[in-house]
């Protein structure tokens, strides 16, 4: 039983690990056209690093059906577009200051994260 | 975006251009500011123009050659997936579609973004989807139904001997079918968001099902690993749960339909053809092929295509659509009439001053849509919890799992597994993302419908709280265009004589109260004759001479100083003011021939539009430039207690800031232009539109129609709606808060109670949709004017 105990732990320790604690891995910048595509429940790639000072449009591409994913929110840059499916939406994200800026769907069950730096 | 648009072009069937008699249809979705600068200047400008029916590549590069050839075409792209060709250039666009028909293919001109065609696309996609939605479903429940009404029927669906092992295998590996089937999209979705070290409502589902499904197959191959007791198989609750969430899923779809009924009705406004006027003839062309100064026809009944002024004709228009207001507007010639409204009684010609994406229906369009997938602060709490939701949800199953195994009774694996894999599916974050989003989305639609635009969810919610209301005077709560009230004669001129005088007098003044004069005389047909030695007296009146008579017209101060005798009228003059009129002395070869007074009429429905205010509570203060006395009278015609005159335009925001430090939630009504630094001071500044004029970027909500009632409507709106999110807040967190545990199995010590997965399934699939549901509620909420 101590054995399963451990096991269950370690389990906790691993989920809070793999969503909570673990850092993402050097990201490349970004430079010419930036492409997202919504497929299969998440944004790929989530993660995009654009240059600091810089507008740079982003390309979404929307693949999933699911309704939830047809809004597309960056709170923090006051940002929302509607992606309909199959089409190419270009979101243009202004010359912001160096930071995180996080964006999601409505329900945040989609996240992305775009570094800016 | 070229290059994959070659790849797909590559592997396509050369179809086009085999067939030439059949051409693609080529338009153009170039913006209207685009072509402003076309008519006007040679700017380097991107068009976009859209392509139906091209299917090979050779078509992609004989459309990009055809516009390169074009002299003053710096790039021409084709994405062949869109069927769309960006192109840089600074020639007019009719050049660029020259080219494309030379090139033997159709093409027309579109200035709108064709929101129609993307709604009724959204509208198939959604169908698409939901029909793919219930197709999972049914596979799903029949397998799972039947199972379920076997475990209920024969009871535990146990593992003991060889047939069962068979049996229960074959219906194991029809489970695993379900699940590649009917609900692959979860699995996928799960893993997808596992790689990127996030976690949604798919990877519950994912790991419930999977779970309840992993479990029942290792007893089926390994029953001797587990306890006699554990020997069941939950197939149906995999089954069961895929079917359940999937006819949540389709119903929340269709329900959403639901939430985007009012954009769905402003996008319905916009007319598809025009009647333009070209070459002497009338012809009827699609909208977006309409451009700057065409000339347009519109008969009664007809609608507005795009925005202008009228050239041509008399009419009344019917606006309601757009402002609320019920009343139609006479428009004649310089009057402006607006796409999407509605020619009620004459023809007109009216030439096209905006088109395209800066028509005022566009842009409402999208102010709505923008507000609409803004959130108010109310749903932050909600963002953050759903950020921890699911992996706390994880951790929780997992303990919940170890106590069961610790503590929990014979065959504790057993109810181990059935706890943890209820805890995993019965959690629903998507209830608490929905909530606020559902609820704005309806509410915000719901102001645009009463001509209440508001800019965003946080100046919903902030309306709802709103304690204060300062509204300017002047184009407020009155009129904004003086008027002659009275004309109290004192000799022995009529009163069509002295309005011709004064009015002749006036002609050349542009202060207000002239304006107000001269207006007077036209509406009575009186045409003022020319004056001459026309003097100002500064701050007093003016002067000058008709027909060898001496005029003077001021205030009393004038009269006096002229040596002037009006004692007899002092009382009167004063009773008009205090009525709140403005009087005037007029004199003609020194003897006073009239008092005249003018007045700001107050609005009609101001006195009720303001009792509707403060009967939510809210205090209503009246901010003014004019004197105490005019200011008093307006105050207290409309019932206004509070009231500060005198107040130059600048020191309104200082006023509103005075409001706020002594801790109230301020309001600030004005005309957005004169107001807009009172309006960006306040916690919410509304703006009142003449009529359709939507570009007050000052303000956070924007009232389409110079009634008050707009304020009184746009506060109702917004406190239903908050009343409508906390709702769902409230539910969505009760539900998790109270469920969670419920399937964990905190009440099982007390009452022997613990919860079915299947039951967890059902329950988590209608929560949101109840989220949906209850948000549609609003869309029969009704202001109601009294």
């Amino acid at each position: 039983m101590m054995w399963i105990n451990l096991a269950g732990f370690g389990l906790i320790l691993l989920i809070i690990w793999w969503f909570w604690m673990y850092k993402s891995p050097n990201v490349a910048m970004q430079d010419g056209a930036v492409e997202i595509v919504v497929k299969d429940g998440v944004y790929q790639p989530s993660t995009i690093k654009i240059a600091a000072n810089k507008d740079t449009a982003i390309t979404f591409t929307r693949l999933d059906a699911s309704s939830c994913s047809e809004t597309l929110l960056i709170p923090d840059l006051e940002i929302n577009a509607t992606l309909p499916l199959n089409k190419k939406v270009s979101v243009t994200i202004p010359a912001s200051l160096p930071g995180r800026y996080p964006f999601h769907c409505q329900m945040k069950m989609y996240l992305g994260e775009l570094i800016v730096e | 975006m070229n290059t994959d648009s070659h790849k797909e072009g590559a592997g396509s069937p050369h179809k086009c251009c085999q067939t030439g008699s059949e051409q693609p249809n080529v338009k153009t979705a170039s913006r209207s500011e685009t072509l402003e600068a076309n008519a006007t200047g040679n700017e380097t400008i991107e068009h976009e123009l859209i392509i139906d029916g091209a299917s090979c590549a050779s078509c992609v590069n004989k459309i990009e050659k055809a516009l390169l050839s074009v002299s003053g075409v710096q790039s021409a792209q084709m994405n062949f997936a869109q069927r769309t060709v960006q192109v840089k250039t600074n020639v007019e666009v009719t050049k660029l579609i020259q080219a494309v028909e030379k090139a033997d293919y159709n093409a027309k001109v579109s200035t709108s973004e064709s929101e129609e065609e993307a709604l009724e696309e959204k509208d198939q996609a959604d169908w698409q989807y939901y029909k793919k939605l219930m197709r999972d479903m049914t596979f799903a429940l029949v397998l799972g139904v039947p199972l379920m009404i076997y475990s209920l029927v024969v009871g535990e669906m146990t593992v003991n001997t060889d047939t069962e092992r068979l049996v229960w295998l074959l219906v194991g590996l029809l489970t695993l079918g379900v699940m590649v089937f009917a609900g692959k999209h979860f699995y996928i979705g799960a893993w997808n968001s596992f790689k990127n070290h996030s976690a949604n409502m798919d990877t519950l589902i994912a790991l419930g099902t999977g779970t309840a499904w992993l479990y029942s197959m290792v007893v089926v191959f390994a029953p001797e690993i587990v306890p006699l007791m554990a020997r069941h198989v939950y197939f149906e609750a995999t089954a069961m749960i895929i079917g359940l969430i999937n006819l949540g899923l389709a119903l929340e779809v269709k329900a959403r339909g639901k939430t985007s009924e009012a954009i769905k009705r402003l996008i319905g406004l916009q007319a598809k053809t025009a009647k333009v006027i070209r070459d002497d003839k009338d012809i009827d062309i699609p909208i977006e092929d309409v451009l700057l100064n065409d000339l347009i026809r519109v008969r009664p009944g007809e609608r507005i295509s795009v925005d202008g002024d009228v050239v041509e004709g008399h009419t009344s228009i019917d606006e309601s659509m757009l402002t609320g207001e019920p009343m139609p507007v006479e428009k004649s010639e310089g009057g402006q009439v607006v796409a999407g409204t509605i020619n009620k009684s004459g023809s007109i010609v009216f030439k096209a001053t905006r088109v395209g994406k800066d028509t005022a229906l566009a842009q409402i369009i999208n102010m709505v849509k923008r507000a609409q997938n803004s959130k108010p602060p109310i749903g932050r709490l909600a963002d953050v919890i759903s950020a921890y939701f699911v992996p706390v949800v994880m951790i929780i199953a997992v303990l919940s799992a170890l106590v069961w195994l610790n503590f929990g009774p014979s065959p504790a694996i057993a109810y181990a597994m059935v706890s943890a894999t209820t805890v995993l599916i019965i959690a629903c974050p998507c209830a608490l993302g929905l909530a606020t989003p559902m609820s704005v989305m309806v509410g915000v639609g719901k102001a645009a419908e009463a001509g209440v635009l508001i800019r965003n969810g946080e100046a919903l919610q902030t309306a709802s709280k709103i304690t204060s209301m300062v509204l300017d005077k002047t184009g407020t709560i009155t009129e904004g265009a003086p008027k002659v009230t009275d004309i109290i004669v004192a000799g022995s001129q009529t009163e069509d004589e002295i309005l011709l005088l004064v009015a002749s007098l006036e002609a050349g003044s542009e202060h207000p109260l002239a304006m107000a004069i001269v207006e007077s005389a036209a509406d009575k047909g009186i045409s003022p004759k020319k004056v001459t030695d026309f003097a100002s007296l500064s701050g007093m009146g003016v002067e000058a001479t008709l027909q060898n008579k001496k005029l003077l017209f001021g205030n009393e101060k004038l009269m006096k100083q002229q040596g002037i005798a009006i004692d007899k009228f002092v009382d009167k003059a004063q009773q008009l003011a205090a009525e709140a009129k403005t009087p005037m002395y007029f004199a003609v070869d020194e003897e006073l021939a009239a008092v005249i007074a003018v007045a700001d009429p107050i609005k009609s429905d101001s006195i009720e539009a303001i009792k509707r205010l403060q009967n939510n509570g809210i205090r209503v203060v009246m901010l003014t430039g004019d004197n105490r006395m005019t200011a008093k009278a307006v105050a207290s015609m409309v019932g206004i207690t509070d009231f500060v005159a005198e107040v130059m335009p600048e020191d309104k925001a200082k006023k509103v800031a005075e409001y706020q430090a002594n801790g109230e939630i301020v309001g600030m009504t004005g005309d957005g232009i004169n107001d807009a630094p009172a309006l960006a001071h306040a916690n919410v500044g509304f703006a009142i539109g003449t009529g359709t004029d939507v570009a007050i970027e000052s303000a956070d909500i924007t009232l389409m129609r110079g009634s008050l009632h707009g304020l009184a409507d746009a506060i109702a709106v917004s406190k239903a709606t908050l009343t409508n999110i906390k709702q769902n807040l409230f539910g969505a967190f009760i539900y998790n808060a109270a469920g969670v545990p419920f399937a964990a199995g905190v009440l099982y010590p007390f009452f022997g109670l613990l919860l079915s997965p299947v039951i967890a399934g059902a329950a988590m699939a209608f929560s949101s949709l109840t989220v949906v549901t209850n948000a549609n509620r609003l869309r029969f909420f009704k202001a109601k004017e009294h």
